[in-house]
């Protein structure tokens, strides 16, 4: 008898929030009712869906339950396994219409997306190689080994594949030029140092499909003539490390790594290198010279690392998710591959939803869908009911987008031109309560202190910049700061040694393209509409509203609020510390912000 | 060697292919400005200083990292560029003590040249200031990282021609520092003192404790000299001021390009030491008097005499110093051979 297969989600989302309690409940309770050997438990890598861990799918018939508990197991077995009636408070259920969803792929969050990447991700045991190889792993390889090196950097190019990583430089072109450089030894070093703010598309692919990643490596080595790789991963990721190492092991086990791959001449070993937590490492030169043992500062380009990369020989560098399109592209050929997204950014990408939005976590669109759909569609919408105002996309190097710019198409040149960029696929969304001038100084914060400090305008340029974006969120915002940014931030971007610098100053110019009114607010009214900048606001008791409940009294730890009982209070504006106690205590919305 | 033809402010040229624009330049008498660029070192592309504005690139390359290229047409001081440079200046400025008065730096310091050159006053940027305590720790040179503007010569200088790794960068984003390992003060690390960083740091960070209020560039009279300490023969300029040395600096055009040991850079304080031996001196009595050369000489030949009919001649031997020259040397051991003895030897090994 065929056993039934029960997927537990083990991404690193859904074992923060319980997934291994569930699996040991789970497996007790099969074996307490005598039914274990009926089921195979595997846990699977992410979902995309973290906002609904931990998610549990049973096959064949693919239902799909969220946010389950270990104390959930024994209805589940007992109502769904074995009487094969639904739990239905265990199901997803539609924030819209309210309905319970059975299968996965009806959920909005699932519909529009395209997993082709993420095909693996959640479906297959990670740390088994068997469950790749039997959905057609590792063949994109062989079907690689079977064309000559140029062909195969022909169908990478035909494929108009571009990198993942951010800039989207043309992946077949970086392949030919390493194929094409000068040396006695060649590398291929896999940047998986994924570091944007509430990015983790790599670190789900690596965790979920890590083979896939190794097979994109192997067939990049194979085309450009390396017999040797990296794989550079942050520490950070203790899971994605462990798996990747599984995977290295099997696959030299399997004969897919190591001396004479599948019987041909080709032959490479692949390494892990552990980052050690700067973000600049995320720079491929940097990077490049982390792995070399030096610290992690950027070296001058050219020379390019295709020609003079790590210890000085060439070196083919791509990321995560570029790797993990490669072998798609040998399973489906080139062709085939390219029928997905627009003229000049083909196939998908993979967006990891956050901030104001309902469905937080990670999806796969064919290039091209746009950003509405993902936000609204895919991500269901805003959190709460509240308005959109702004998505940040490409991190802490990218840009802010506004409504207006909602129906662009997602693909590497329009997001550019509207002066975001694709960057990694980091998408913040923001709300109305977002301070779009507070949002440019968390990013300056993040790019100032991970900026390396080797060259002058990113180390005291953004320094600069930061401290002019506190002046003004604190309300001491001067005539003239904002003329002052724009000419820091063209000088940084014209000057600034490598992409971090170059970049850094984005978040502040597109703010300042689409919301440069919220800025002058903030420095000639002294006013923060989004109410975020405390400096700047004031709370106050709307009399008519304000019952005299004494509720906000109570809690304020200031004691800045008076009044007498069943009359109403007023707030001390010379004590009051705006901590925001009282607004969010309040009943009866008497408490507003000025 | 191949040649490109490129077009800078303006003027053709046919230059090596294997160029960057910075050394095009140079060959034309160009002068771009560089805090982080030394040609014997790696080329690390850092402070920006020497941007220059190519056609049809998106930003501002460095003209000490970007190689030349066929048809390639360069402005180095257009507005864009000056604009930049006075930016990055500016910005150093904010983050910079402002004491070119007394700073023992002023006349050969680069900052003060290009501020001067861009006409860069002060910096319109006011926020925050590194404090570092000064290290003076060491006998030879001060550091003081206020004054440090991260070129990163200093790193280079000690790793790649000294050997000694001492310094390195350490930290992020604005609280960066060039220090040693673990931070501890120089006297503690891996450094030798040989002081070739003090002689590239192009500001006031590194500065030498000889000749302190004693040494302005512009009142000294510089002479080059060979260094006596041993064969190697490297060439340097003391700073002469009212006949006396009071500094030196590096021939960075000699055959050893500027590179110097502790003892050559920092041991010339005995010319003018008050103990410094200026006669002979003989013991008489139990006590060093002094003597005339004649009578010195006449005391030494007569000893020789006696031991050699004493105890014959192996009973001398001869040691011979790495200041003397290979001359000097030679004739020293001609001197032995004469008196017949063989033993002769020299302090000059480990």
């Amino acid at each position: 008898m065929e056993r039934r297969r029960i997927l537990l989600c083990a991404g690193t989302g859904c074992i923060s929030s319980g997934s291994l309690g569930v699996k040991e409940a789970l497996l007790k309770e099969l074996e307490k009712r005598g039914i274990a050997d009926q089921y195979e438990v595997v846990t699977s890598g992410c979902h995309g869906f973290c906002e609904q861990g931990p998610i549990v799918i049973v096959h064949p018939e693919d239902i799909f339950y969220c946010r389950v508990q270990a104390e959930d197991v024994p209805e589940l077995v007992e109502e769904y396994l074995l009487n094969n009636r639904v739990v239905e408070r265990l199901l997803y259920k539609d924030p819209v219409s309210g309905e319970h969803i059975k299968n996965h792929l009806e959920i909005g969050f699932y519909a529009k997306q395209l997993r082709r990447v993420l095909r693996n991700c959640g479906v297959i045991d990670p740390e088994n190689i068997n469950e790749y190889l039997a959905r057609g792993g590792y063949e994109g390889l062989k079907n690689a080994l079977q064309l000559s090196q140029l062909e195969v950097i022909e169908e990478v190019k035909k494929s108009g594949l571009r990198g993942r990583g951010g800039a989207g430089f043309p992946t077949g072109l970086k392949w030919e030029f390493t194929y094409k450089a000068q040396g006695d030894k060649k590398y291929v070093v896999c940047n998986a140092d994924e570091g944007d703010p509430g990015a983790f598309m790599d670190r789900s692919v690596l965790e979920g499909d890590p083979h896939a990643v190794i097979e994109g490596m192997l067939i990049a080595a194979y085309a450009v003539g390396a017999d040797e790789g990296y794989v550079y991963v942050r520490a950070e990721y203790p899971l994605a490390v462990k798996r990747l190492r599984l995977a290295i092991e099997a696959a030299n086990r399997h004969g897919f790594l190591g001396k004479n791959i599948l019987g041909t001449d080709f032959s490479f070993q692949l390494k892990i290198k552990e980052g050690a937590g700067a973000f600049v490492c995320g720079e491929e030169t940097a990077l490049l010279a982390s792995i070399e043992g030096e610290r992690g500062m950027p070296r001058p380009r050219p020379p390019f690392p295709a020609n003079a990369g790590l210890w000085g020989k060439p070196t083919c560098l791509n990321n995560v998710e570029t790797f993990a399109n490669i072998p798609l592209i040998f399973r489906l050929g080139a062709e085939e591959y390219a029928k997905v997204g627009t003229e000049r950014s083909k196939g998908t990408k993979i967006f990891a939803l956050t901030g104001k939005i309902n469905n937080t976590g990670l999806a796969e669109v064919p290039m091209g869908i746009t950003m509405r759909e993902i936000i609204f569609d895919i991500g269901g919408g805003i959190k709460g009911g509240k308005k959109f105002k702004a998505v940040q996309i490409g991190g802490p190097s990218g840009g802010c987008l506004p409504e207006e710019k909602l129906d662009l198409p997602v693909d590497y040149d329009s997001l550019t031109a509207a002066g975001a960029m694709m960057g990694s696929g980091g998408l913040v969304v923001m709300d109305e309560e977002t301070c779009m001038v507070d949002l440019a100084r968390f990013f300056l914060t993040f790019t100032q202190k991970e900026s390396c400090g080797k060259c002058t305008p990113c180390r005291e340029g953004t320094k600069r910049m930061l401290e002019i974006l506190e002046r003004i969120t604190q309300g001491n915002g001067e005539d003239g700061d904002l003329e002052m940014l724009e000419d820091l931030a063209v000088t940084i971007k014209d000057t600034a040694l490598c992409g971090l610098g170059q970049t850094a100053p984005n978040p502040v110019l597109s703010t300042l393209r689409y919301f440069r009114d919220e800025y002058e607010e903030h420095i000639y009214e002294k006013k923060c509409r989004a109410g975020v900048c405390t400096n700047l606001v004031s709370y106050y008791i709307v009399p008519e509203k304000c019952v005299g409940c004494t509720l906000c009294a109570r809690n304020c730890p200031v004691n800045a609020i008076s009044g007498e009982r069943k009359s109403p209070h007023e707030i001390d504006p010379s004590v009051c510390i705006k901590c925001g106690v009282c607004y969010e205590k309040c009943k009866f919305n008497a408490i507003i912000l000025k | 060697m191949s040649k490109v033809k490129i077009t800078i402010n303006g003027m053709p040229l046919e230059v090596d292919a294997s160029m960057t624009i910075l050394e095009a330049a140079e060959s034309a008498g160009i002068e771009i400005p560089t805090f982080c660029h030394d040609p014997e070192l790696t080329r690390a592309g850092a402070c920006r200083i020497c941007v220059v504005e190519v056609a049809g690139a998106r930003n501002l390359p460095a003209a000490c990292t970007t190689p030349v290229s066929e048809g390639m047409v360069i402005e180095t001081e257009s507005e864009r560029v000056i604009k930049a440079r006075r930016v990055n200046l500016q910005l150093i400025w904010a983050n910079h003590p402002q004491d070119c008065l007394t700073c023992e730096k002023t006349g050969s310091c680069k900052l003060q040249d290009y501020s001067y050159r861009y006409n860069v006053t002060g910096s319109p940027y006011k926020g925050e200031t590194k404090v570092h305590e000064l290290d003076d720790t060491n006998p030879f040179f001060f550091r003081d990282l206020n004054k440090c503007i991260y070129c990163g010569k200093c790193v280079r200088k000690c790793y790649e021609v000294n050997g000694a790794g001492a310094v390195e960068f350490m930290y992020r984003g604005f609280n960066t520092k060039v220090t040693t390992a673990f931070d501890v003060p120089l006297e503690e690390s891996s450094c030798v003192m040989c002081g070739m960083c003090v002689d590239v740091c192009p500001v006031g960070a590194l500065t030498p404790k000889q000749g302190l209020h004693n040494n302005r560039p512009w009142e000294v009279k510089k002479v080059l000299t060979t260094c006596p300490y041993c064969g190697c023969g490297c060439t340097y300029y003391l700073h002469v001021r009212n006949d006396k040395i009071v500094g030196i600096t590096p021939n960075f055009k000699g055959p050893m390009k500027g590179h110097m040991c502790v003892k050559g850079r920092f041991g010339w304080d005995f010319v003018d030491s008050p103990d410094r031996l200026k006669t002979p001196l003989i013991k008489k009595n139990g006590e060093f008097v002094e003597a005339t050369w004649e009578e010195a000489l006449d005391l030494v030949a007569a000893k020789f005499k006696e031991v050699r009919a004493q105890y014959g001649a192996d009973a001398i031997a001869g040691l011979s110093s790495a200041r003397a020259t290979n001359e000097e040397n030679y004739l020293f051991q001609k001197l032995l051979r004469s008196l017949g003895t063989n033993n002769v030897d020299h302090c000059a090994r480990l």
